[in-house]
């Protein structure tokens, strides 16, 4: 479960390393990916897990659409920017949830019959579901390739590069704009592939995203604004916090831990655990 | 320049009057209760936006947990009432006590922390608030507490045969909230507050106590907040920690000084004005289908204005003031 809080936090976490935005819509991308996997199974019965590079292809497109048409107007804004970029953010996430409800009504769905759903393994006497285990798996591969992709690759140092230091990466001729617009694809990337997983193992409804959007964000800035193996690591401790609180506090607090946890650490320290800026 | 600002200030209040008074006379013309309903929550939140505007406008701290501070006066309010008998006005005032209380402790550490790690804060504190509420048997847990009806008089606060004291009540809350704000825009503590705002180390090497003032921002913000909370809590007699501490109310208190104009004495009247008539009738008119629709309408327009005003709509008719004011 870490390793998935850690996935839905990473796309957040790129976008934000980005270009200084928090993106408060992110919950209901990954609500919007856990529709197009339920549909993608429920008309064309294609399992979620094959259906994860398809969402993810299909929200990289979203990602970058809603940079184009919506956040690239409130980069611009020349007072208050702050504030503009989170309420523009927070009213795509009513606007979101508002359609989902008109198109998909506000009903409970799930997908009943993937391959993996329900299985179990014995790891060393240890029962775990099998889906969670594959999306523990795709979280960690989709990780190391991310980071492969931006330490190695010619896109990824222009991202590096615009996040330095916009203004001289226009001078060597790289278009802000289209840096950004991929990166906020592949933060919705991302994202879809975590609804993938998801899918396969949680109810399916409007505010879906919600529930776990607090928990994205106090993963991001826990491992510190700006930093993906920060998202990764933060990920596997909001994962670990929740299920110790589990055992002792009654499962309707066991967010608690979550935030107790999250204060603690950027009290100590303000810039979370692993945060440059 | 100094003239004029007081000429703008003797301006903005002989405003506020007139506006005031008219507020006063309109329920003798409007005698529909859904009408004065929506009235009355307008009245409300201009006074809650206003609060939030103290903290998150003019000192700059955005706070999205001001449903804490809501809840906390609510909740005062309504257990020592009906569990001890304690008459609202006491409760009240406690619950504001509490709350300035609260702030001043949880401002502490809080103020320390800068942009995002700020917001996320006081996000995840409003949200343990809530789900200890949740879990809070005396206090009612989930189901929450029925206020007792006692007889309809000022001493209980209570009134269920008409709306009107309601209303007058929030029309003083609401012309307390802004005179506060006018009072504090003009002291030291305005100035301070706007110095933090724009750069706070400068502010600091120019002998501003930084710190200091952002806690004081933070203890009327709440105070002021639960005062409203309790008010709500008399008004609708039944609170549960959904309907009084939940994240959409740490928003709805936001919104309206976001959308008139943050850092402004008039932002957060405007904004209310014209944010909670539409939330409440498109909820009316559009909600009841529950597919939507007015989540639609209203995302919609908080995405436009703040994409087309980033200054707020006061930014339509106040260029001129804004020049005075700089």
């Amino acid at each position: 479960m870490g390793l998935l809080y850690g996935l839905i936090a990473v796309g957040l976490a790129l976008i934000f390393g980005l270009m200084d935005v928090t993106n408060f819509a992110h919950g209901e991308f990954l609500m919007l990916a856990m529709y197009v996997s339920f549909f993608l199974f429920a008309f064309f019965a294609i399992d979620p897990l094959l259906a994860a590079p398809l969402v993810a292809a299909a929200m990289f497109v979203f990602g970058a659409v809603i940079y184009l048409v919506v956040i690239r107007f409130a980069m611009r804004a020349k007072s208050n920017i702050g504030m503009v970029q989170i309420f523009t953010t927070f009213g795509l996430a009513i606007l979101m949830r508002g359609l989902a409800q008109f198109f998909f009504t506000p009903d409970y769905r799930s997908i009943t019959h993937s391959w993996l759903g329900g299985k179990t393994i014995s790891l060393g006497g240890v029962y775990l579901p099998v889906p969670q285990l594959v999306g523990a798996l795709v979280s960690i591969a989709a990780f190391g390739a991310l980071y492969f992709f931006i330490k190695k690759t010619d896109f990824g140092r222009a991202l590096e590069a615009t996040r330095e230091d916009a203004g001289a990466v226009a001078l060597v001729g790289i278009d802000k704009n289209k840096v950004f617009a991929l990166g906020w694809g592949l933060g919705g990337a991302l994202v879809g592939l975590a609804g993938a997983i998801m899918a396969m193992f949680f109810y399916i409804y409007p505010d879906v995203g919600a529930s776990f959007a607090l928990i994205a964000y106090v993963t991001v800035a826990l491992g510190g604004f700006g930093s993906v193996f920060g998202a990764f690591a933060g990920g596997i401790i909001v994962g670990l916090v929740e299920a110790t609180t589990a055992m002792i506090l009654p499962p309707s607090l066991k967010s608690v831990g979550i935030y107790a946890v999250y204060l603690l650490v950027v009290f100590i320290r303000p810039r979370g655990l692993f945060g440059s800026i | 320049m100094q003239n004029s600002f007081a000429q703008r200030r003797r301006r903005d209040l002989l405003v506020a009057g007139g506006l005031a008074l008219l507020a006063a006379l309109v329920p003798l013309v409007v005698k529909d209760v859904n009408v004065q309903n929506i009235m009355i929550l307008t009245l409300l939140y201009a006074a809650l936006s206003q609060a939030w505007n103290i903290l998150g406008g003019y000192c700059g701290q955005i706070s999205l947990g001001h449903a804490l501070y809501f809840g906390l006066g609510a909740y005062t309010t309504t257990l020592l009432f009906t569990k001890f008998g304690v008459l609202p006005w006491f409760g009240m005032l406690g619950g504001g006590a509490i709350s300035a209380a609260i702030a001043l402790i949880l401002g502490y550490p809080c103020f320390r922390l800068r942009g995002h790690y700020f917001v996320i804060a006081t996000i995840v504190i409003a949200e343990i608030g809530l789900l200890l509420f949740h879990n809070w048997d005396w206090a009612g847990a989930a189901l929450g507490i029925d206020v007792l009806v006692r007889k309809d008089s000022w001493a209980t606060f209570q009134f269920t045969r008409s709306k009107l004291p309601y209303y007058y009540f929030a029309l003083v809350f609401c012309c307390v909230a802004w005179l506060i704000t006018f009072w504090l825009e003009d002291s030291k503590w305005g100035y301070w507050w706007r110095a933090v705002k724009d750069n706070p180390e400068a502010a600091e090497s120019l002998g501003v106590v930084v710190f200091n003032s952002k806690m004081g921002a933070a203890a009327v913000s709440a105070f002021l907040t639960a005062i409203g909370g309790a008010f709500y809590a008399q008004y609708v007699s039944y609170i549960d920690p959904e309907s009084v501490m939940s994240f959409q109310f740490s928003l709805l208190m936001a919104l309206p000084a976001v959308l008139g104009g943050i850092g402004t004495l008039w932002g957060p009247v405007l904004g209310a004005a014209i944010l909670i008539p539409l939330t409440e009738l498109t909820r009316n008119y559009l909600g009841g289908s529950g597919r939507g629709v007015d989540l639609i309408l209203y995302g919609s327009v908080i995405v436009l204005i703040s994409l087309a005003r980033p200054e707020g709509l006061i930014g339509l008719f106040s260029r001129k003031r804004k020049e005075v004011a700089r």
